[in-house]
């Protein structure tokens, strides 16, 4: 699998190390309570098919949030987790 | 029809005409007591033991493919009961235990194979690990044994000794480890199932899980709507679609685990080996194909086939413990759909829909897991109550944090195991 560096370009992905699903760029206040704290830490929409995740890309230390298809492996899009506005991952 | 030796032998003699089918295929009818979605091994060993040891009649397994057809055939038939934790180490050993009557209790060769585990380990601090798991063991009533360097020379002469990276120090023993054929614990249970009088339902897709005011009342199908008063989702690897129809969302990852076989070769590792300084571990089947698996892929994905870093580790991993089997011709590999879930333990709980059960996350343990997890979800569905070894097996443990079970003691989180 070959996932495209929004800085790199089409990169191995032995370069990138996976961190999980995009849900972990929504983190809850931290008064938000439990139901928020275990759906942000816990729950999964987990889909078959299209499906949005971050990736760090070691050889330019940057976090990629990669949109692509778990039955296919086939990548969608990528950017930037810096590029969201408010992202704390 | 009962199986047997003599059975046979004069089938033998008159030309194999005798055989009946194992099972039924029956049609759906409109309403069952119980509707199980999933007709893999979980599902099929709840609907045998929700027949035998509850005595319940009404039963229905539906199953999208053909049974078996999911993940109970595809991993590498490890059955052992080396857990560390509370929780986890109770709920193998009972599996283990009925396992090992699997065969005379379904009257179907499963070709289980009590050959012996060794887990190697490979320095000062592993070695201290492994002490401390085996008494464990010991204290839930299993069995282990410490191996030095030269006990395990003694059984394994055939692994590198030599070499200066990863010296082998030892080894834990479990002798009542061991291997068993996948498909024919699967087709064991639905042959025993269907005789007690489950109605076994392949190429029926579950579409929709109806609830009305709470309380679950059926399902939707590809074969058409059937009613149901109690439901149970036991579909490890589509877990999460499974759930999602339920409106609920489950803490479950789903990942691939790769595992490879070679060609047929005459008998040479005797027993299941562990490597402790990478992910590999290896049996020889009855057929002589070598078994071996490795770790995770490491991202979320439902491919059941893995990418090429991954085999290359398992084939340096394999070479660096065994160098004797590099000629061996790998003939093909697959992936497993894992439910992944975050403390790498699995949930056998209600919901909280009245009615709806669930069965998910069985992380690496699923083969193992079969008899007993269908014995402790039919004994939920039938009495209400958790059995005593599956009770920490909760659903909302990691909302609560209580009775969180992370064995490899990396964290409760999905990107760590």
């Amino acid at each position: 699998m070959r996932i495209p560096c929004p800085c790199c370009g089409d990169r191995d992905r032995r370069e990138y190390t996976y961190y999980g699903a995009a849900d972990f760029l929504d983190r809850p206040a931290e008064d938000a309570g439990l139901e928020a704290w275990d759906n942000y830490l816990h729950l999964r929409d987990n889909p078959a098919g299209v499906t949005r995740d971050l990736w760090y890309h070691d050889p330019c230390q940057s976090w990629v949030e990669v949109e692509r298809n778990t039955v296919t492996h086939e990548v969608l899009s990528t950017r930037f987790v810096s590029a969201k506005a408010g992202a704390s991952a | 029809m009962t199986y047997s030796g003599f059975r046979v032998f004069t089938q033998g003699l008159t030309g194999n005409k005798g055989w009946t089918k194992a099972w039924r295929q029956p049609d759906p009818k409109t309403e069952y007591d119980i509707v199980i979605i999933g007709g893999g091994g979980h599902g099929l060993s709840t609907a045998y033991y929700l027949a035998k040891n509850h005595g319940l009649k009404n039963i229905a397994v539906l199953e999208k493919g053909y049974l078996g057809g999911g993940n109970v055939g595809r991993n590498t038939t490890i059955v052992r009961a080396n857990y560390f934790l509370q929780g986890n180490s109770e709920f193998y050993s009972h599996s283990l235990k009925l396992w090992e009557g699997l065969e005379s209790e379904l009257n179907y060769n499963v070709m289980h194979s009590q050959r012996g585990l060794i887990n190697l380990f490979h320095s000062d601090g592993q070695r201290d690990a492994f002490a401390r798991r085996g008494n464990a063991m010991l204290a839930q009533g299993d069995d282990a044994e410490l191996l030095d360097r030269e006990g395990v020379r003694k059984i394994l002469p055939y692994l590198d000794y030599d070499q200066a990276r990863f010296p082998i120090y030892g080894g834990l023993y479990h002798r009542r480890g061991g291997s068993a054929r996948h498909d024919a614990v699967a087709w064991g249970f639905a042959r025993g199932a269907d005789r007690r009088g489950v109605d076994l339902i392949q190429n029926c897709e579950v579409t929709g899980i109806d609830v009305a005011n709470g309380k679950v009342t059926g399902v939707q199908t590809t074969r058409g709507p059937i009613r149901a008063k109690k439901v149970a989702m036991v579909a490890a690897g589509r877990s999460s679609q499974v759930a999602a129809m339920a409106g609920m969302r489950l803490p479950i990852e789903s990942h691939i685990l790769q595992a490879f076989v070679t060609e047929g070769l005459k008998p040479v590792i005797d027993h299941v080996i562990s490597f402790g300084m990478g992910h590999f571990y290896i049996s020889q089947s009855d057929k002589g194909g070598l078994v071996f698996g490795g770790d995770l892929d490491f991202y979320a994905s439902y491919a059941a086939r893995g990418n090429l870093p991954m085999v290359e580790h398992v084939m340096e991993a394999g070479m660096t413990l065994m160098p004797m089997i590099g000629r061996a011709k790998v003939l093909r590999s697959w992936g497993g759909i894992m439910d992944m879930s975050p403390d790498g333990s699995p949930i056998i709980d209600k919901t909280h829909i009245d009615g709806l059960f669930v069965n998910c996350g069985w992380n690496y343990g699923g083969f193992k897991a079969v008899p007993a997890s269908g014995w402790c979800l039919a004994h939920l569905m039938a009495t209400g109550e958790p059995h005593p070894v599956a009770a920490k097996f909760r659903l909302d443990r990691f909302r609560t944090g209580r009775n969180i079970m992370d064995e490899e003691g990396t964290g409760s989180q999905h990107n760590l195991h």
